[in-house]
């Protein structure tokens, strides 16, 4: 017998006879609320700017150090930015700042969800960089995590990203940076 | 590596070891303290919190109830999204499969994201076995891997080492497996995390195969998910060629939206975060981005043992938060090491018996007892798990299973002496007046002879000079 036909035969035998429960359904999220949002991503100590369509540029140029690459799709132009033309990783070690937009972000826990779709890029790019300068609309902020779900397409590759890369591994105290982007900086665009 | 859980002593005789050591209790109680005050400031931000743990444990219970539909589905899904899975029925055969897909690549090393069932199957002792390296990149597995230790805690496996002891341990073994670490290494834990940031980059950007779990495993999508705060799992999940995971197959959740409930659940629970810093889902191959080629084998290794028992399947529920261990006054004293396996605590003291059988290993045997069922670790299960009621079944089933034993054991001599007394009104009032008698004779501090083991921790009440049905006879004629 394979071992997934023992596996299964198992499976069946342990829950013959076994009732399935109810689930008991849960309450909606509440309304959306863009400062939740903007104080949940600050508590994680990253960055958080609130700024205009317009002023967006002069944010993102601000917001940039060193050398910084930009993905394919990107809806802001930024100066002597490297197009990512499939870098190897250990260029990418090399590139101190990634620009990116996002697909989602969760007010409740303060997450920027990516879909490395257009302006985003594939996953490396927002992971070996140091520096993470996020775009993010107001208007692509939802209340809660089942909200972001629904919007969300499974088939993609998908990063929620919660602040900085952290660890509490050394008497549980928080450290923020280990191998993410140890700095997140937050570009919340409003008109 | 050479340290092993194999041949720990039972958890009576680790527990005293571990409660001699002063410098592991300092560590433990800071720890276990200040993560139970995160845990509880932001699970009380959640109004329906209670309404979440139901919703969790049902879902869990409902996949479980149907788990051959799940595994079946889930299968077809990783499969339809340019995945192939294997099924391995113990942790040999799940080593094997590993250890194979490495060797197809050529690769004598992998880079491994924190997973507890590796662990469980002792998958980096196999590889290395086979002339493969495996290396932990989660900060605390790299801490036991580096100082050749065996993990206390789900989440925080190095728990039981402070910042002192973590510096030192870089400094030493660092160099033998990489990038040494800086020389003016200070312990201030920012610093120690730079140290392992440099240490592991070089791994990551080399490694072509990589080795992870998964927190959830989505049926209808094919989904996989892992939860981590360090981005050592991104890179591992992204970097590499190849990507092999291994879930057990009680990680199966039905639907999509189902990850709601457990998104919400998992980290307040383990971390006390309102969200963990990162959470990766893929579901199969995307061209162009991340491994081009991904292994799913899905493992038994005792589940379906757990599955089969009926007060202890809720077990499989379990999400690995740990937050049962950081609420256990026991857990708190003794640290994960005495529970002789990589899950200690509470939870460990009913998943290692379930998943293991009782009967044949004093080890396994006695961890139903390594509890007060003080209840504790019911309250914070985010998928509200009786640990105490599983805990109470299993003493039971331990007992079951010692009756034909040659040598009986203390207690159930004691309790087939209680039982014969009981069992006639005559050999009831004897042993009254007995009692009677020996009350007479015994002050406070007395102690029966033979039963220090009982008496050792706790009072024994001086028997009344006369027993109730004397009393009666006496007054009532």
């Amino acid at each position: 017998m394979s071992a997934r036909e023992e596996i299964l035969r198992r499976v069946r035998e342990a829950t013959a006879g076994v009732e399935a429960p109810t689930r008991p359904a849960l309450a909606d999220s509440g309304p959306v609320s863009v400062d939740l949002f903007a104080d949940r991503v600050a508590d994680y100590r990253a960055v958080v700017e609130r700024c205009t369509t317009d002023q967006l540029p002069e944010r993102v140029a601000a917001a940039v150090e060193g050398r910084v690459v930009v993905p394919a799709g990107l809806g802001v132009e930024v100066a002597d930015a490297i197009d990512d033309d499939q870098l190897t990783a250990a260029e990418l070690d090399r590139i101190d700042t990634v620009v990116t937009e996002a697909r989602v972000g969760i007010a409740e826990t303060g997450t920027i969800v990516l879909d490395h779709g257009p302006g985003q890029g594939r996953r490396a790019l927002t992971l070996v960089p140091d520096r993470h300068v996020c775009i993010v609309r107001a208007d692509q902020v939802v209340a809660d995590v089942q909200d972001a779900l629904a919007l969300l397409d499974h088939a993609r590759p998908l990063t929620w990203i919660s602040g900085p890369s952290a660890t509490s591994d050394i008497e549980l105290d928080r450290v923020e940076g280990v191998h993410g982007p140890r700095n997140l900086h937050v570009l919340l665009v409003e008109d | 590596m050479t340290a092993t859980f194999v041949g720990m002593p039972a958890f009576p005789e680790a527990a005293r070891t571990a409660l001699a050591d002063t410098q592991l209790r300092h560590n433990l109680a800071h720890a276990t303290t200040t993560i139970r005050d995160k845990r509880a400031r932001v699970v009380a931000e959640v109004a329906d919190w209670e309404d979440l743990r139901v919703a969790g444990a049902a879902i869990k219970d409902a996949t479980l109830a149907d788990l051959e539909h799940h595994l079946v589905q889930l299968e077809a899904a990783i499969t339809a999204a340019g995945g192939t899975v294997h099924w391995a029925r113990d942790a040999a055969e799940a080593n094997r499969i590993v250890a194979d897909i490495a060797k197809a690549h050529d690769a004598d090393e992998v880079v491994k994201v924190k997973s507890m069932v590796t662990q469980e199957i002792g998958l980096n002792e196999a590889l290395a076995a086979e002339g493969i390296a495996a290396w932990e990149t989660d900060l605390a597995e790299l801490i036991v891997q580096l100082g050749d230790d065996l993990p206390s805690h789900i989440l925080v496996p190095a728990i039981h080492r402070n910042r002192a002891e973590i510096r030192q341990i870089f400094r030493e073994h660092m160099a033998a497996a990489g990038r040494p670490a800086p020389d003016d290494l200070t312990d201030d834990p920012a610093e120690l995390a730079g140290a392992a940031r440099l240490h592991l980059r070089e791994k990551f950007l080399r490694a072509k195969v990589a080795v992870s779990g998964a927190n959830f495993a989505v049926a209808e999508t094919g989904t996989l998910v892992v939860v981590e705060s360090e981005g050592n799992g991104r890179m591992c999940l992204t970097l590499p060629e190849v990507l092999v995971s291994v879930v057990g197959i009680e990680k199966v959740l039905p639907t999509w939206q189902d990850l709601d409930v457990f998104l919400r659940l998992l980290p307040r629970s383990s971390t006390g975060e309102r969200m963990n810093p990162y959470t990766s889902m893929w579901t199969g191959v995307t061209p162009g981005d991340g491994p081009q080629e991904i292994h799913v084998v899905l493992l038994d290794n005792g589940r379906t043992n757990a599955l089969a028992d009926e007060v202890g399947r809720q077990a499989l529920r379990c999400i690995r938060c740990s937050a049962c261990l950081n609420v256990c006054p026991v857990y708190e004293r003794v640290g994960g090491h005495a529970y002789g396996s990589v899950y200690p605590g509470p939870i460990g003291a009913i998943l290692n018996p379930l998943l293991h059988g009782v009967g044949s290993d004093p080890q396994t045997d006695s961890l139903p007892y390594a509890s007060s069922l003080c209840g504790a670790c019911f309250e914070v299960c985010p998928v509200r798990i009786d640990i105490p009621e599983v805990l109470v079944d299993l003493r039971a089933q331990v007992v079951d299973a010692h009756r034909g034993d040659r040598r009986p054991k203390a207690e159930s001599l004691a309790m087939k002496a209680t039982g014969a007394a009981f069992g006639s009104a005559r050999r009831l009032a004897l042993g009254e007046k007995v009692a009677g008698l020996a009350g007479r004779m015994l002050n406070r501090e007395s102690r029966p002879p033979g039963g220090s083991a009982w008496t050792g921790a706790r009072d024994l009440p001086v028997p009344a000079r006369e027993s109730f049905r004397s009393w009666w006879k006496r007054t009532q004629r």
